[in-house]
């Protein structure tokens, strides 16, 4: 639905985050809550998405209620554009 | 200035009363000398601070000694605290040293860790510890329960909803008062089965003795400190340094949850700026954490110079980490001066070493190849690589430290050997754990499983002995997470290692886990892998950064059939450098 935003999130986690750049990431698969990312990389993906999108994402929404998978993601990202 | 060292010299002698001191005594007098003073201001994202004051610390608490007392728990007997960061926590763990009942607190179910991982976490815990008591919410009580089986040594399970009504304290009636300097007030464990499995128990003694040593050590000061902290307390560095020694020293502690803090790590610099915090202790990964991922706009108005120290602890330091850190934050204020190093164990109660606080921690280079092959710290040759070592200071006044060979002799100055330690502030025993007691302590000397020397009178620690991987300063054991890989389908029984691989970016660790898959097709493996990697992180929540999966024969095995972890260490690395 949202390739543009999806595709560089997830080529992000699979090289920098998980370190198995032929992994692949899809749209529904859960990060957070399944452990995929863990906190101290969540931190790393907010900033990545800050820098890349130009928009904010709040401490407090770093958890897996606000977003657990892309699609959520790039909803919240579209959401702020 | 008088009157200020009269203060200072008045808390020691508080402190320091041998035979009759006790840890009751203490919160009793701070009750009835400083009720208003602040002890803790806790903070909660997205919450005002909340002050805690002395009279509000010992109010809470003998709620919680209420409590015990009306279900019948005997002192000595070993209460479970399984809350998170908060009140709750804080006031039953009080609670429990008031009513001299051994409170020992478990990391809460977080939602990386799978529930059935918890829960067998807890089971083993239980059967070693015999705790007759476990203190929760009413929300976690039926995960708590399913965790208890027939027969075991739980009796209650107090929840946080049906505690007594606040009343001012009967110090007459409370029965921690009734506790002798020798019996054991605190148990410590680390983390998964095999740290669950070892409660490391201190007297009344061991820590204040530490409290004293130590708090002379770094020049606590109640009229001026202010301690930051976003440590769990579960955890000797967080507990210790950053609660027990605030509480009982009488200097306001700023407490905020780990949880919030690694999602804003500038936190803990707005409250360095906001309440004038001197003293912070953080393990080497927060190092790198914070100057890598605090941004500037989070740092507006922020002034860090009343920082005196922060203390690098719990895992190897690494003093690229502090270049990282004061290169970052000089801006702000911050002293070069602050960074500073500690050596530390929970079988210590907590420091063994600690840097001069009024210089920067040595750092000594040596020749690279004479320290690798020979274990000797030499000068550095010219031409030839060196490597550079950061000091942990010196010892405390009331600890001793030695470096020996394998037989237990001293080694001279500069020569790398296992780092033994003996002082007046040591552990009693590992809880319930005779054999683990005997096998670390040697004539009265404890032995650390770490390797280091000593040079000009400080301590440099170089590795370990013990197979164990520091992860972001938490302890983990590499046969837990080789256990656990094993259970994955394909992979062969037996066959895996776990080790841990040092990641300069990060400043911390990196877990490596290899195993052996029944499968050569490298889909198959590829899928092994990633089974590896979701199964290990759900039940241990440590996150792993590399999993290998290969054919049969690649691990080896010592002639006795053990995994030889750092012989697969060094494969694995020479299989990266030819990639």
């Amino acid at each position: 639905m949202t390739p543009e935003i999806i595709y560089p999130i997830a080529k992000f986690i699979a090289e920098k985050i998980l370190k198995q750049p032929s992994k692949i990431i899809t749209a529904d698969e859960a990060l957070i809550s399944s452990g995929l990312i863990d906190s101290f990389s969540l931190m790393d993906l907010a900033l990545f998405i800050e820098d890349t999108f130009s928009v904010r994402i709040e401490d407090t929404e770093l958890n897996a209620e606000t977003f657990d998978n892309l699609n959520q993601l790039a909803s919240l990202i579209q959401s702020r554009k | 200035m008088i009157d200020h060292e009269l203060l200072v010299h008045r808390l020691w002698s508080i402190v320091h009363r041998p035979l009759m001191t006790t840890l009751p005594n203490l919160l009793q007098r701070s009750y009835q000398e400083i009720p208003d003073k602040t002890s803790i201001i806790l903070q909660h994202a997205g919450q005002p601070d909340k002050p805690i004051t002395y009279r509000d610390l010992i109010h809470g608490a003998n709620r919680f000694a209420l409590t015990y007392a009306r279900e019948g728990i005997k002192p000595g007997e070993v209460v479970i605290l399984i809350l998170q960061h908060g009140e709750d926590l804080i006031y039953s763990f009080w609670g429990a040293i008031l009513h001299g009942a051994i409170p020992s607190i478990m990391p809460f179910l977080t939602e990386k860790l799978a529930p059935e991982k918890y829960r067998a976490d807890l089971a083993s815990l239980i059967s070693i510890t015999k705790p007759t008591t476990i203190v929760t919410y009413p929300e976690f009580e039926a995960e708590v329960r399913s965790a208890l089986v027939e027969g075991n040594s739980v009796r209650h399970v107090i929840l946080t909803s049906t505690v007594e009504a606040e009343a001012e304290p009967n110090f007459e009636s409370l029965q921690g008062f009734k506790s002798s300097p020798e019996d054991i007030v605190v148990l410590q464990h680390s983390s998964g089965t095999t740290g669950l499995q070892k409660g490391v128990a201190l007297s009344h003694r061991a820590v204040l003795n530490q409290l004293e040593s130590y708090g002379k050590t770094i020049h606590i000061d109640p009229e001026k400190d202010v301690i930051v902290s976003w440590l769990p307390l579960y955890h000797d560095m967080g507990f210790i340094a950053c609660f027990l020694l605030p509480v009982l020293l009488r200097i306001p502690l700023v407490n905020m949850s780990p949880f919030d803090w690694v999602r804003a790590p500038y936190k803990l610099h707005q409250a360095i700026s906001q309440y004038k915090g001197t003293l912070t202790w953080l393990p080497n990964f927060a190092y790198n954490f914070c100057a890598h991922k605090i941004r500037e706009r989070n740092l507006e108005g922020v002034n860090l110079s009343s920082w005196r120290a922060i203390i690098n602890c719990s895992e190897p330091v690494h003093v690229e980490s502090h270049d990282l850190f004061f290169e970052k934050f000089s801006a702000y204020g911050l002293k070069k001066s602050a960074l500073q190093t500690c050596y530390a164990m929970a079988e210590n109660v907590f420091a063994v070493t600690q840097s001069p606080l009024d210089g920067t921690p040595a750092v000594d280079e040596i020749d690279r190849e004479t320290f690798m092959t020979q274990r000797l710290a030499t000068p550095p040759i010219a031409g030839q690589p060196s490597m550079k070592m950061t000091s942990s200071g010196h010892p405390l006044p009331n600890t001793k430290i030695r470096v020996v060979d394998e037989s237990f002799n001293d080694l001279p100055n500069r020569s790398v050997g296992e780092i033994a330690v003996q002082s007046d502030c040591m552990l009693t025993e590992y809880f319930n754990r005779p054999d683990a007691t005997e096998a670390a302590i040697k004539n009265g000397w404890y032995l650390t499983g770490d390797y280091g020397y000593i040079a000009n009178g400080e301590l440099y620690v170089s590795g370990r002995k013990k197979d164990l991987i520091i992860v972001g300063g938490k302890n983990v054991y590499p046969q837990d997470l080789e256990s656990l890989a094993c259970e994955v389908l394909g992979v062969h029984k037996g066959r895996t290692v776990a080790f841990g691989m040092y990641d300069e970016e990060e400043g911390t660790e990196e877990v490596v886990i290899i195993a052996e898959a029944e499968s050569t097709s490298p889909s198959e493996q590829e899928a092994i892998a990633d089974a590896i990697r979701k199964h290990v992180t759900k039940s241990s929540a440590i996150a792993l950064r590399h999993v290998k999966v290969v054919d049969d024969k690649w691990i080896i095995k010592t002639s006795s059939g053990k995994t030889a972890r750092s012989a697969n260490k060094e494969k694995f690395l020479k299989e990266l450098e030819i990639n």
